[in-house]
Parts: C-alpha cells; sequence; structure tokens
C-alpha cells in the first residue's frame, strides 16, 4: 500500500506529538501526585523537629542533616578523585590502552546497580575495616558511586576548552600544571560543577547503597561514626514498615523539591556557561 | 647588517615519519623583520615553531641538525624551555583571546613567570598595550572581557601579551590571515615600529605582506629552503625559478 509523503509526515508529526505529551503528562502526573499527597504535612515543625515514635509523629530535622552531611562528604570525597582523574587522563597521558582501561573501567562501574555497591561498602567499610554503620561508610561508598559520573563529566569539559588556550599558555613560557590551573580548569569550572551538582542530586536519592552502609538511626549524627538516616531511606521505611503515610510523602515531597531546585540550578549553570563561551 | 642572533645548520624535522623540514640552513640578524613565504605544507610554520620548541608538544614530532638562539643550541639537553619562550614570543594566526579581562590577558605572561606586583603589573600592561597602539582603545575597559575586542584588536591584544614578557624576538604565525585590511594594514604599522627594539619573524601567506614589511625574506618550499635574500631581490629579481613563479602568482 502506498501512503502520500505529506499524510506519512502528518501521522509522524502525530504519533511523535502523542509520545511527547504522555511524558510530559506522566512527570506532571508524578509531581502533582507526590505534592498534593505530602504538601499538607509540611510545616514548619516537620522540618526542624526530630522523628518521633520511629517517624510516626514529630518531623525529619534528622534525616534531612543526615543526607546534607552524607551527600556533602560523599561529594568532598568524590570531587578531588575524579577531577583528578580527568586532569590525568586528558593532559598528562597522551590516548593509549592505559587510559582505554581505566575509562571503561570508571564507565562500567556507572553501570553497576547502587545494591551492588551497597554491599560492598557493607562488607569493606562497615566490617572489614569497621568502620560500622556510619557517615563515613556510607559517603565513602556514595563517593565510589558518583565517580564515574564526575570523572565522565569533568573530562568532557576539560576537553571542551580549545586547544588554543593551552597553546597561547605554553608559549607564554607556562608550565603544563600551570596550564591546567590557570587556563584551562578555569574555563572547565561551570562544566565541572554541573557534573558535581548532578551527583549531589544522586547522592540525594539514593537509598539502596545508603541503608547498607549509614543504617537508619534517627539521632542526629554526631561523628563520622555516628549511623545516620537520609531521606529517601527515612521515606523508604515509613512507607514499607507502614508507620505513617502522611509523613512519608511528606518526606517525598521535600525530596523531590530539593531535587528539582538542583537540577534547576543545573540548567541555570548551564546557561550561563553556553552565554560565557559563544 | 648586523650580529646573528638565529643561526640554523642542516636543521630538519619530521612529524613520524613524513620529513617537514629538510636541512634548513638560514641566519637571521638583530633587529629585522624576517619573511617567511611559501605556499601550505611548506614547512614555514613548523620552522617558525621549532624556534620556540612548541613543536615539543607535538606526539611523535623529532628533529636533527642544530638550531641556535645567540650561540646556544635551543634543543641541548636541560636548556629551559619556558625561558626560550618568554624569549620568542609568538602570535598565532587566529586571535586567542583567553576568556579574562583585557588587563588579565596582557598580566598573563608575567604573572606566569612570577610577577605578582599590582603596580609592575599595571605598568607592564600599559607600556605593551602603548607599544601596539591598543591603549588608547582599550584603556576605559581594562577591566572587561577581552573577547569583546574586535578580531584585529584581540590579535594586537596577542601582540601587548607577548610584548610584556619583554621578549627579544617576536614570531608570528600569519598573523592576519583572518582579518580585514585595516587591522592588516595596523598590525604591520606596528610591526613597523617595534623594529627598532625586536627580531621580528613573520611568516605569511600573503607575499603582498612580507613584500610590504620584511627587510629580508625567505621563500620555502616543500619543506626546504629555495631562496632567502633583502626582500626587494626576492620580489623583483629572484634567483631561483621556482621563487619567481611564487612571487608572481604562477603557483601557491
Amino acid at each position: 500500500m502506498q501512503v502520500h509523503p505529506r499524510t506519512e509526515q502528518k501521522i509522524a508529526q502525530l504519533v511523535l506529538w502523542l509520545m511527547t505529551s504522555i511524558t510530559v503528562l506522566i512527570l506532571l502526573f508524578i509531581v502533582f501526585f507526590v505534592l498534593r499527597n505530602g504538601l499538607p504535612a509540611i510545616t514548619i515543625r516537620f522540618l526542624t523537629e526530630n522523628p518521633v515514635e520511629m517517624g510516626k509523629a514529630g518531623g525529619i530535622f534528622s534525616p534531612i542533616v543526615g543526607t546534607i552531611a552524607l551527600t556533602c562528604l560523599a561529594i568532598l570525597i568524590a570531587a578531588p578523585f575524579g577531577i583528578g582523574t580527568a586532569i590525568y587522563l586528558t593532559e598528562y597521558t597522551r590516548e593509549n590502552w592505559v587510559t582505554r582501561v581505566i575509562r571503561f573501567g570508571s564507565e562500567c562501574l556507572a553501570g553497576i546497580p547502587s545494591i551492588i555497591f551497597g554491599l560492598f561498602g557493607f562488607i569493606l567499610f562497615v566490617t572489614k575495616l569497621g568502620f560500622g554503620w556510619s557517615l563515613l561508610s556510607g559517603s565513602l561508598t556514595l563517593a565510589f558511586m558518583i565517580l564515574p559520573t564526575i570523572i565522565r563529566t569533568s573530562e568532557e569539559a576539560i576537553k571542551a576548552v580549545p586547544y588554543a588556550y593551552r597553546e597561547v599558555s605554553f608559549s607564554l613560557g607556562g608550565t603544563r600544571w600551570q596550564t591546567v590551573t590557570r587556563v584551562v580548569l578555569p574555563s572547565a569550572l561551570p562544566g565541572i560543577g554541573t557534573g558535581i551538582i548532578l551527583s549531589i542530586g544522586r547522592s540525594i536519592g539514593e537509598t539502596a547503597a545508603v541503608i547498607f552502609t549509614a543504617g537508619s538511626a534517627l539521632r542526629l549524627p554526631t561523628s563520622l561514626f555516628s549511623s545516620t538516616r537520609t531521606m529517601s531511606v527515612h521515606f523508604y521505611i515509613l512507607a514499607r514498615e507502614g508507620i505513617s503515610k502522611t509523613n512519608a510523602y511528606g518526606t517525598a515531597a521535600i525530596l523531590m523539591i530539593s531535587i528539582l531546585a538542583i537540577n534547576l540550578l543545573t540548567y541555570a549553570m548551564m546557561n550561563r556557561f553556553i552565554k560565557k563561551y559563544s | 647588517m648586523s650580529n646573528v642572533v638565529i643561526r640554523t645548520r642542516e636543521f630538519s624535522s619530521f612529524y613520524g615519519r613524513i620529513e617537514a623540514l629538510r636541512k634548513i640552513n638560514l641566519e637571521i640578524y638583530e633587529h629585522e623583520i624576517f619573511g617567511i613565504i611559501g605556499p601550505a605544507g611548506s614547512g614555514k610554520s613548523t620552522f617558525l615553531r621549532s624556534l620556540n620548541r612548541l613543536n615539543d608538544l607535538v606526539p611523535g614530532w623529532t628533529m636533527s641538525g642544530l638550531l641556535e638562539v645567540e650561540g646556544k643550541d635551543i634543543y641541548r639537553p636541560g636548556s629551559s624551555i619556558a625561558e626560550l619562550r618568554r624569549r620568542l614570543g609568538m602570535v598565532f594566526a587566529t586571535p586567542v583571546a583567553l576568556p579574562r579581562s583585557v588587563f588579565e590577558n596582557v598580566a598573563f605572561g608575567p604573572r606566569l613567570a612570577g610577577v605578582s606586583n599590582r603596580s609592575e603589573l599595571s605598568q607592564l600592561v600599559e607600556d605593551s598595550l602603548k607599544k601596539t597602539a591598543l591603549w588608547e582603545e582599550v584603556k576605559d575597559r581594562l577591566h572587561k572581557s577581552a573577547l569583546k575586542l574586535s578580531g584585529g584588536q584581540q590579535q594586537r591584544l596577542c601582540l601587548a601579551r607577548i610584548l610584556a614578557l619583554r621578549p627579544e624576538f617576536i614570531l608570528l604565525d600569519e598573523p592576519t590571515s583572518g582579518l580585514d585590511p585595516i587591522s592588516t594594514m595596523k598590525i604591520e604599522e606596528t610591526l613597523r615600529s617595534l623594529r627598532s627594539e625586536y627580531t621580528i619573524i613573520l611568516v605569511t601567506n600573503n607575499t603582498k605582506q612580507a613584500a610590504r614589511v620584511a627587510d629580508r625574506t625567505a621563500f620555502f618550499l616543500s619543506g626546504q629552503l629555495v631562496e632567502v635574500d633583502r626582500t626587494e631581490k626576492i620580489f623583483s629579481a629572484p634567483a631561483d625559478r621556482r621563487t619567481n613563479d611564487y612571487v608572481s602568482g604562477r603557483f601557491g
């Protein structure tokens, strides 16, 4: 059967439009659903009080603190390693089998399910090294998990810096390290920052890897060796154990709003990056 | 003519196994504008980039023979590449202003060399910009982004940037290939005014430019030095037929 090209074009357009609309609708529905169930639970007290009776009452102050502490620690550990690796791969070596193995390895790392990271972190940090369920174990595990993202995005950002900039620095008597720190990194910084923000989003949302390594204590963490509970773990436990539906949704809403805010920030940063360099 | 400041003996260079320069024997004198002309792929840029060892960055690049700057073999083991590059400042074909302010662009080289005194830097920046006739145009926006300058201004900024290192030589690699005639004229005027203080080596694919500004001109072809002589001689009565063919526009 022959279809007229114009009819074909009309059908294609309609199908594509439908697919897009359905995607957007599903997304909006999820956001609406969580916010409608969660917003009523959110009050100032919900944000500033610790959970009481396993989370049935009280707020989510300690999970908020736990989430922030765990995420910041994970980024503090992963960012230097990730950016360092990216600088080494792009500026200090030529493309050869070693760099290919490193890159392949880090890409495989990115594809590993987070629960495997959780198991690994549990065996290595919690039991073998004796850190127990703690901020330290949790953040080290998360750091491993987000490392590939940071390496990848930093590498891309560094590669995007025009070679001519490096040439100028070298021709003015700059060493490789001066070139990296004064020319390459400042130009790549917005891109690297974007990768870090994406990693923050991923850490905040992570549950499986965290529950195995940081535990689920409801107290405020007092040291690196305190067990702590993140918002996503809190939500998981509240919902799974049927402790409090309202508080579970409240936590979910806060979680979603913060991730949304982080994505908006990423978007704004990308825009500034593009504006500055075009 | 005065002292020889650059001398090459049987200087050859290779990219992997491809020979880019074959046995170049050349002398460049102090405070002259030395033009290098030749078609694309003739090795003229490779020669220029050998002078400040920028080719060292190219994987697989090797050389043989001798290249002396002021009597010293620059490829001898242990010689400082950074110091060499400060003495032989280079301007590239496309103006590359770094994404920072006009001031910081000019101060970039001195800062790499460890100058951090604010007033010393200000003085260097002002002097360098005045020498390239850019001062009047940019003195009110020294702290604005250099990327906002026009192409011609950016190229003069690049020239000022190397002058801030107080070099002895200025190497230019087709510096006006992307510029309009007015900007080109301004660059050429600047070069003439700088001749008294610096030795200038100008690679150009515009033979007329060499005729306008160079004291002596060398003609490169397929990695070989065909002829070098006073510019008037090269353009009126060259010794080699290939030179004549090239400067009269028969090929290239």
